[in-house]
C-alpha cells in the first residue's frame, strides 16, 4: 500500500513567494515560467512525489494550496 | 495536475479555513502574517468560538485584520488595542477577545497598554508580531530592531550609542504577575507553524479558563522592510531574530519557565 498525495493551488491568489518551495519534504513544487493575472510567477507541482504532508499548505503566507491523501 | 484521481472530498486532509473572509491579503508576498492569521483562524475553527471571538486589529500593517478575520472586529487607536480588549472581554467574559499587534504598534507607542494590561492580568490573548522594523510606513527602526540592522532611519545599523537597546519587551511581561502564558513562537518553517498554533491554542484554552492574560510573541520576516526574498528573509530571520528572541515558552500556568 502506497501513500499518495496531491495538491491544488489556487494559482491566481498565488503571489510566487517561494516559501511552499523549500518546505516540500520531496520537491514536487516549483515556480511557475508563466504569470497569473498579477504577474507572479505562481508555484506548481512538478512531479508525482506528492505525500499529501502538507507541509507547503502549512507554510503558505496565502492559503492557497489544498491537500489530498489517499493509500492507494 | 498530478494524482488528479484522488482529488476528491473524501481524501481531503488541508484547505483554508472558512474563518478567514475570502479577500486578498495585501501582505507581500511571503509575509509571515498571512500564516499567522491563517493559524489563529484555524485555532478558532478548531475550538468552534468563531462566534464568541473578537479581534482587535492594530495600526501597521496588519491595520486591515479586520477585513480577513471572519469574527466581530474592531480597530483600535495606535498601541491601544490592549486596552480596547480589557473594556470587551470584561464586558463578554465568556467571549474570546484577542488582540493581533505588531512590533511598533504593542512595543513602542502601545507599551503602556501593553503592559498595564498585562499587569491587570485581564483575560485576553495578544498576539505579538515581531519582524524588527515598522513595515507598513517604509522600514523605519522599530524598539525590536536588532543592533546594527539597517533600516530607512538606522542607515548604518542600530547602534547602542544613539538608539538604544533592541526592547525585549515580552521577557519584560513574563515578570508581570498578571500574565499566565507567555510564549515565543515562529513561522519559518512547516514544524514551527504547527508550534506556533499549538500555542495560540493554548493561549485561547487558557482564556476559557479565565487565567489571565495570554501572550504570545511571534517572529515573522518583513521581507520588503529587510530587502530580501522570503527565502533569505526567513532565513536571516533564524540566524539573527532568534539569536536575539529565543524561541520558546517563558511562563507556562503563570510559572517562568527560563
Ligand atoms: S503535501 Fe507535502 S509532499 Fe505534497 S507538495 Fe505539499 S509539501 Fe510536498
Ligand atoms: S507559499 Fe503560497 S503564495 Fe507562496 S509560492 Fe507557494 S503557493 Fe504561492
Amino acid at each position: 500500500m502506497a501513500i499518495k498525495g496531491a495538491i491544488v493551488i489556487d494559482t491566481e491568489r498565488c503571489k510566487g513567494c517561494s516559501v511552499c518551495v523549500g518546505a516540500c519534504p520531496n520537491q514536487v513544487i516549483a515556480l511557475s515560467k508563466n504569470v497569473n493575472g498579477k504577474g507572479y510567477n505562481y508555484a506548481e507541482a512538478t512531479k508525482d512525489d506528492c505525500i499529501g504532508c502538507a507541509s507547503c499548505a502549512m507554510v503558505c503566507p496565502d492559503g492557497v494550496i489544498t491537500v489530498y491523501k489517499a493509500k492507494l | 495536475m498530478f494524482n488528479p484521481d484522488i482529488i476528491k472530498p473524501e481524501n481531503l486532509v488541508y484547505k483554508r479555513t472558512n474563518v478567514l473572509t475570502d479577500a486578498v491579503m495585501h501582505y507581500c508576498p511571503g509575509c509571515g502574517h498571512g500564516t499567522i492569521h491563517r493559524i489563529i483562524a484555524e485555532v478558532i475553527e478548531e475550538m468552534g468560538i468563531q462566534d464568541k471571538a473578537i479581534c482587535i486589529a492594530p495600526v501597521g500593517c496588519s491595520v486591515l485584520a479586520y477585513n480577513y478575520f471572519n469574527v466581530d472586529s474592531l480597530g483600535a487607536a495606535h498601541g491601544r488595542a490592549p486596552a480596547i480588549a480589557s473594556a470587551i472581554q470584561r464586558l463578554h467574559p465568556n467571549h474570546h477577545t484577542f488582540t493581533y499587534q505588531g512590533d511598533g504598534d504593542l512595543a513602542a507607542i502601545g507599551t503602556g497598554e501593553t503592559i498595564h494590561a498585562c499587569n491587570r492580568g485581564e483575560n485576553i490573548v495578544i498576539i505579538f508580531v515581531n519582524n524588527g522594523i515598522y513595515g507598513m510606513t517604509g522600514g523605519q527602526m522599530a524598539p525590536t530592531t536588532l543592533l546594527g540592522m539597517k533600516t530607512a532611519t538606522t542607515p548604518y545599523g542600530r547602534c547602542v550609542e544613539l538608539n538604544g537597546y533592541p526592547l525585549q519587551i515580552t521577557e519584560l511581561l513574563a515578570d508581570l504577575p498578571g500574565t499566565y502564558y507567555v510564549t515565543r513562537q515562529s513561522v519559518q518553517t512547516p514544524a514551527a507553524v504547527r508550534k506556533a498554533k499549538k500555542a495560540i491554542r493554548q493561549a485561547f484554552e487558557n482564556q476559557k479558563n479565565h487565567k489571565g492574560t495570554s501572550f504570545v510573541e511571534i517572529l515573522s520576516n518583513c521581507n520588503s522592510g529587510w530587502k530580501k526574498t522570503p527565502v533569505e528573509a526567513n532565513k536571516w530571520m533564524e540566524e539573527n531574530m532568534m539569536a536575539k528572541y529565543v524561541p520558546g515558552d517563558i511562563k507556562v500556568d503563570g510559572v517562568k519557565v527560563r
